[in-house]
């Protein structure tokens, strides 16, 4: 049997979001391999589950918990994002052309994470890698308190973008559009506190400079070996591919890289 | 640091004169207790290693060992324990957290054991459930605020003919229940923190007897997909092995937010137990510690807790019950109900006296409140608001026998977890060190040389032969009352007294003091 191949498109406008996902699984179901919604405005859980290879483009702002428990597919959004994208997502691509909410990628274990724009606290929390599964988060802007805490595995990537860009406003960042709102010297802030607190594995790389103090106790920095810039490139390859961003632009800044003490940050917490 | 001696919590006495030196009690022993000497030929014993798990007691060919609480006490002082000098010894030396296993162990009251049944005499008849038919079914699930069924159908149309219940249909789609032949599951138990033998034990006797074992957050074992028509899995908040086809090989979905050994703190396998097998179902690489921690990333309100409960409910297209395990608390009853609010179908709450793999003493023994007024507290509330069928309710943490569920049910749970229980009828004796990895019972550890002593196929005969006698058991409770359906006594209070309680007691129960008619 030929396989449907032609995009299926879906108005979610007034969709609730139950609604708008049946709809979602019929097409997918039914063989759709490109799935575009229009009209999207806070549904949550699109992507739910979700395994195979179909691709689903979102216009519109998508609700929380995006590609959560998510198995294969490949979700655009060409705008902003809610909280909990990629929400123990297993495996797929999440590329958002906006910035995220809060805990993008809470307890993923594998698959990508590309953001253009910033993402806010929590961001990688307690991430985990497993033999093949690896995930990774990368975020062209700026990210709030708490990256990566309880990291386990996998790769985030910060690269702070949109603060040297701030004044062309190709941004999105609603906190500097939007007089009065929120702390607008935050943002220019590379990366928040407690970065990496009680991080036990994985890798971060931050372009640019961490002061020390943002660390969490349990993080070491690290200049980046020839490994480790191999391992960069690779992702940030994808990632400028998928934004139309020159890889040699984005490489031109020096980065830290960011890595646990121990595999074993409570291993003597205990009297046996 | 040199350690100070402390006499010894169990002394091992050996019968020369039964002793053959046989040496089954030095190979088995995992604590190294026993010991050869060749040139003597003879078995000694090594008090200080001793556990109290009475494993080579019962596995000695002539009966030689007896273990013995040690005689020789420190000075008598009821302050001052036994087990408080060496709790303050041990963490002198160690400047470590104390960690325990299995359920608190401190002499709270009871209230199981200030509850009493009734009984039918004269003037309502009891029901003999040998020859008359007992209805144990229990459905864990939302059931709807009303049913609407056809009025009848055309066949019945026919003149005179008085329909019967055959000839209406149901038209209110009903939630997505479990269905179970006698109000008793097992409790979350992690393969991990139990062997996999233990694990298909457990999922063999809930498959045999028709009810259901719980995951824990260990994921599940390769071997234990054929048993998902019987599994609850669980999502807690390492999220370890939860993944889709994880979600979708469970009959239901519950969300661990506490359990009852330890309220309010996370939880750590070090590294070490994490082995090859552990470390696939757990999804983690091998030797690294999983970490649980105490809240769930994403959950920091009863809002957020919908939010998961829907991932959920979306992930598994709305087929399967979700419930959430939280521990008893003060606040149990408001927390409840906003569970149930939240679109949880079923709430399971955790006393007290709940068991654990591992957790610090001192929050096990502090931390919580006891099951039998959590009940009484959350079932109330429920009822108060109206939405007490919105959700069913599974009491767990200290059922220890048919007359504990029974009291259960007739507080106002629908259905009891059992953990420590089954534990003890596969063969444990509750010597409290399942943290070590050691257990000779092969129940709590992964070592191969251990778990091999579990036999799941006689592990499975004991716990189906458990709640055999403890379904029975109640059969005959309910039928002495005059109940033939386990339906009608949930909730009915009327059904029990309380003895030797105080009043506030007695109000908080929501039932009347012993020799007060109804």
């Amino acid at each position: 049997m030929k396989k449907e191949s032609k995009v299926f498109r879906i108005n979610a406008r007034g969709l609730y979001y139950k609604e708008l996902n049946e709809k979602v699984h019929q097409a997918v179901n039914s063989g759709t391999e490109e799935l575009v919604l229009d009209n999207v405005n806070g549904q949550r859980y699109i992507g739910d589950g979700l395994a195979g290879d179909v691709k689903i483009t979102i216009n519109g702002v998508p609700g929380n918990d995006l590609a959560v428990f998510m198995d294969g597919p490949t979700i655009v959004v060409n705008s902003n994002a809610q909280d909990g994208i990629g929400n123990t997502m297993n495996a797929g691509k999440i590329v958002v052309h906006g910035d995220v909410g809060d805990i993008a990628g809470h307890s993923m274990r594998g698959g990508k994470i590309y953001i253009r724009g910033s993402a806010g606290y929590r961001t990688g929390i307690h991430m985990k890698s497993y033999k093949d599964l690896y995930p990774v988060i990368i975020i062209g802007g700026t990210v709030r308190d708490f990256l990566g805490e309880y990291m386990a595995g996998g790769l985030i990537v910060v690269l702070g973008l949109n603060r040297e860009r701030s004044q062309r406003s190709t941004v999105h960042s609603p906190q500097k559009k939007i007089k009065g709102y929120g702390l607008p010297t935050m943002d220019y802030r590379l990366v928040g506190n407690y970065c990496g607190t009680g991080m036990h594995g994985g890798t971060m790389y931050i372009r640019g400079d961490i002061e020390d103090y943002q660390l969490g106790k349990e993080v070491k920095k690290f200049r980046l070996n020839d490994e480790d810039d191999k391992m960069l490139g690779k992702y940030l390859k994808e990632y400028c591919a998928c934004f139309s961003l020159d890889f040699k632009e984005v490489m031109d800044t020096d980065f830290v890289k960011l890595i646990p003490h121990t595999h074993r940050p409570y291993g003597r917490l205990y009297a046996y | 640091m040199a350690k100070r001696p402390t006499p010894t919590e169990f002394i091992i006495e050996r019968d020369e004169g039964k002793c053959i030196a046989c040496q089954v009690c030095v190979r088995m022993c995992s604590n190294d207790a026993h010991s050869y000497d060749p040139e003597t030929d003879t078995v000694t014993s090594d008090s200080t290693k001793c556990v109290g798990c009475h494993f080579c007691e019962t596995i000695c060919p002539t009966g030689a060992i007896i273990i013995k609480r040690n005689p020789s006490e420190f000075k008598l002082n009821a302050n001052w324990s036994a087990q408080v000098i060496r709790n303050i010894t041990k963490q002198a030396e160690t400047s470590g957290v104390l960690l325990t296993g299995m359920g608190c162990d401190k002499p709270y009251p009871v209230y199981w054991d200030h509850i009493v049944l009734n009984a039918s005499q004269v003037t309502n008849p009891s029901i003999d459930p040998l020859r008359e038919p007992m209805e144990l079914r229990t459905y864990i699930g939302r059931k709807p605020d009303r049913i609407e069924l056809t009025a009848h159908s055309p066949q019945s149309t026919e003149k005179n003919k008085i329909p019967s219940a055959m000839d209406y249909r149901l038209l209110t789609k009903l939630s997505p229940q479990l269905k179970l032949e006698t109000p008793i599951l097992f409790s979350a138990m992690s393969y991990g923190s139990i062997s996999l033998n233990a694990c298909i034990s457990l999922a063999r006797a809930a498959k045999e007897i028709g009810t259901f074992y719980n995951t824990g957050e260990g994921g599940l074992h390769k071997d234990l997909y054929e048993y998902g028509a019987h599994t609850i899995v669980q999502v807690a908040s390492g999220r370890f092995g939860v993944h889709r086809e994880y979600l979708e090989a469970g009959a239901a979905i519950e969300i661990k937010i506490g359990q009852g050994a330890k309220p309010g703190i996370g939880g750590h396998l070090p590294g070490e137990k994490v082995s090859e097998e552990i470390s696939q179902t757990r999804m983690i690489p091998v030797g690294t510690d999983a970490l649980s921690p105490a809240p769930h990333h994403d959950i920091y309100s009863i809002e957020d807790l919908k939010q998961l409960i829907f991932a959920l409910k979306e992930a598994t297209r709305y087929s399967k019950p979700v419930g959430v395990k939280i521990s008893a608390v003060h606040n149990v009853a408001p927390i409840a109900s906003g569970i149930v609010r939240a679109g949880a179908d079923f709430v399971a709450i955790d006393g007290l006296r709940g068991g654990t793999g591992a957790a610090p003493t001192v929050i096990r023994d502090n931390v919580g409140i006891p099951i039998e007024l959590a009940i009484a507290a959350v079932d109330n509330r429920l009822r108060e608001e109206g939405i007490r069928n919105q959700a069913s309710l599974i009491a767990a943490g200290g059922i220890r026998s048919s007359s504990d569920v029974i009291k259960a049910i007739a507080l106002g749970a629908d259905a009891v977890y059992i953990g420590t229980a089954a534990l003890v009828a596969m063969g444990c004796n509750l010597c409290q060190r399942c943290y070590t990895g050691k257990c000779n019972w092969g129940i709590a550890t992964q070592d191969p040389y251990l778990t091999k002593r579990l036999n799941p196929d006689i592990g499975t005969r004991r716990l189906v032969n458990l709640l055999r006698a403890w379904s029975l058991e109640i059969k005959e409770m309910l039928g002495g009352m005059g109940i033939n359906a386990i339906e009608s006594l949930r909730g009915n209070r009327e059904q029990l007294r309380g003895v030797g309680l105080s009043d506030t007691d007695l109000k908080l129960l929501g039932i009347k003091p012993a020799g007060e008619a109804w």
